[in-house]
């Protein structure tokens, strides 16, 4: 057989695979989509579910899950932007920031179950936050965080060392040069991280079952007193 | 009269030793050229002029700088007023990524000028002392990244004249430039002469006796011989010098 024969199969087995991945994917869109769609209406999704009948709505549940990736990214955004700052602007190359950097990679390889556990241990009895939108919140955001720094911090990485410079030479202080320089060219990066954590977040599951609880409470729509317990803002209620 | 005076001194990556004992006067009103081989320290010295050296890991150093009378390692030498008056233009152009008048007017809006008009007016001077106001003047709101590579360079000159510097260091300003920007950029510095003092690092032989008033030539680390570049290029004193002008080495 000569090169190009091998070439041409090689091509046909590798279409046959990338073709069957498409057609699984495809199939199971089309079927979700073809069951779903007809169920989906502006009722549907702003109504209550019921409990015991059939019928009823996923407001709540779509509120909770907008609500907690909100809160979420509130809490794990700054430090983040702080950590992944730090990490790729002030530290320098020694034993401790290695260390702080094999951290990182640790927590972001642990299973959303186990951050789930440890976030029922330490923040629902520990600090006896119950199962709230607070605790589920801040487990995600344990869940989040590593991730986060790290896509942070290689798109603050990846502007060169040239515009660095560029700023210092102006004579602008380090901070100068990072705020004003960096950041804004790292933004898109940080943009596209942030998004690819929020989709992250928005499909987790695990951690929350633990932590935020499993049954929402009746919300009351009218009611934006954080403190009420029906109020859908407040973060102390279970979601 | 001396502008940047350099006495003994000694600069050390680490261990080793990238600057011995130089000693150098910068004349005002003056371009200086370095010349010298690669890896001789050009670039060290003239990073040492603006304090740049302090970004790098290890680097130690010895001996005095002075601009005008202040020595500009003494402790309360304040760093960021000494680059504002130490400008530097880099050997790529490294413009901000956004647009012309911005990349301009970046410097002199963090320093405090906050005036619009004041502002604009800095630019368009900026600009038309950098020889690149009359190629922009119509599209001031461009990025500059979609520029030529020798219409970044003379951004970064502006950029660097915007902030009202004594002093502008330019390593290497034209080499990754077309003969026709280099041109521009030779004829644009010798203009800037009656306003600034310069110091230009360059591997080019003719640019360094066609714009500078001295040269010295570096070897390994050291000086090996600083005159007024005419002297340099017709009657060096040295051998090595000698050696390396007429393309011997290097
Ligand atoms: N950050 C650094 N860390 C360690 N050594 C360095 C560093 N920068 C430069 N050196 C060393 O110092 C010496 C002088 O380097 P320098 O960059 O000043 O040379 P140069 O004359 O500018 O050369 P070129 O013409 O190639 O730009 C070289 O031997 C180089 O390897
Ligand atoms: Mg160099």
């Amino acid at each position: 057989m000569n090169a190009k024969k091998i070439d041409k199969i090689a091509v046909g087995f590798l279409y046959a695979m990338a073709g069957v991945i498409v057609l699984i994917l495809f199939s199971l869109l089309a079927f979700i989509l073809w069951r779903g769609i007809p169920q989906i209406s502006w009722e549907f999704l702003t109504t209550p579910s019921k409990s015991f009948q059939t019928g009823g709505g996923i407001v709540i549940q779509l509120f909770n899950s907008f609500y907690l990736l909100i809160l979420t990214m509130l809490i794990s955004t700054p430090l983040s932007l702080g950590a992944a700052i730090y990490l790729s602007e002030y530290a320098k190359k020694n034993l401790l920031t290695d260390f702080i950097r094999t951290i990182i990679e640790v927590l972001s390889s642990l299973p959303s179950v186990v951050v789930g556990l440890f976030g029922f241990l330490v923040f629902v009895l520990q600090w006896g936050l119950g199962f709230s939108i607070l605790s589920g919140a801040m487990a995600l955001t344990l869940f989040n965080l590593p991730l986060l720094t790290r896509t942070i911090e290689d798109s603050l990485r990846a502007i060169p060392l040239t515009q660095r410079e560029a700023g210092l030479a102006l004579g602008l202080s380090r901070w100068e040069t990072v705020n004003l320089v960096i950041l804004p060219a790292a933004l898109p990066g940080i943009l596209t991280g942030m998004i690819l954590a929020a989709g992250r977040i928005f499909g987790e599951a695990a951690a929350l079952i633990y932590t935020a609880g499993q049954s929402a409470p009746a919300l009351d729509f009218t009611n934006w007193n954080p403190l009420s317990i029906s109020s859908p803002l407040n973060v102390m209620r279970p979601a | 009269m001396s502008k940047v005076t350099i006495k003994e001194l000694n600069l050390f990556y680490g261990k080793f030793q990238a600057l011995h004992n130089i000693n150098l006067p910068i004349l005002k009103n003056e371009i200086t050229a370095f010349i010298g081989p690669s890896g001789c320290g050009k670039s060290t010295l003239i990073k040492s002029l603006n304090r740049m050296n302090d970004l790098v890991e290890g680097c130690t150093i010895s001996g005095e700088v002075k601009m005008d009378d202040e020595n500009i390692y003494a402790k309360e030498c304040n760093i960021n007023l000494l680059r504002k008056r130490v400008g530097m233009v880099f050997q790529q152009p490294n413009p901000f990524p956004m647009s012309i008048y911005d990349n301009i007017a970046y410097g002199p809006r963090t320093h405090g000028i906050k005036n619009k008009q004041i502002v604009d007016e800095l630019v368009e001077k900026s600009l038309r002392k950098a020889a690149i106001w009359e190629e922009v003047k119509d599209d001031l709101k461009k990025n500059a990244l979609s520029l030529s590579g020798g219409q970044q360079q003379r951004i970064c000159i502006a950029r660097a004249l915007a902030v009202d510097p004594e002093v502008l260091l330019m390593d290497e300003p034209t080499s990754a430039l077309d003969p026709i920007s280099t041109a521009k950029i030779e004829e644009l510095v010798i203009g800037l002469k009656k306003d600034y003092t310069l110091v230009i690092v360059t591997h080019n032989m003719q640019q360094a006796s066609r714009i500078s008033d001295k040269t010295a030539f570096f070897l390994n680390g050291k000086i090996i011989e600083y005159d007024e570049t005419r002297k340099i290029f017709t009657n060096p004193k040295k051998q090595e010098t000698e050696d390396y002008i007429s393309g011997r080495f290097g």
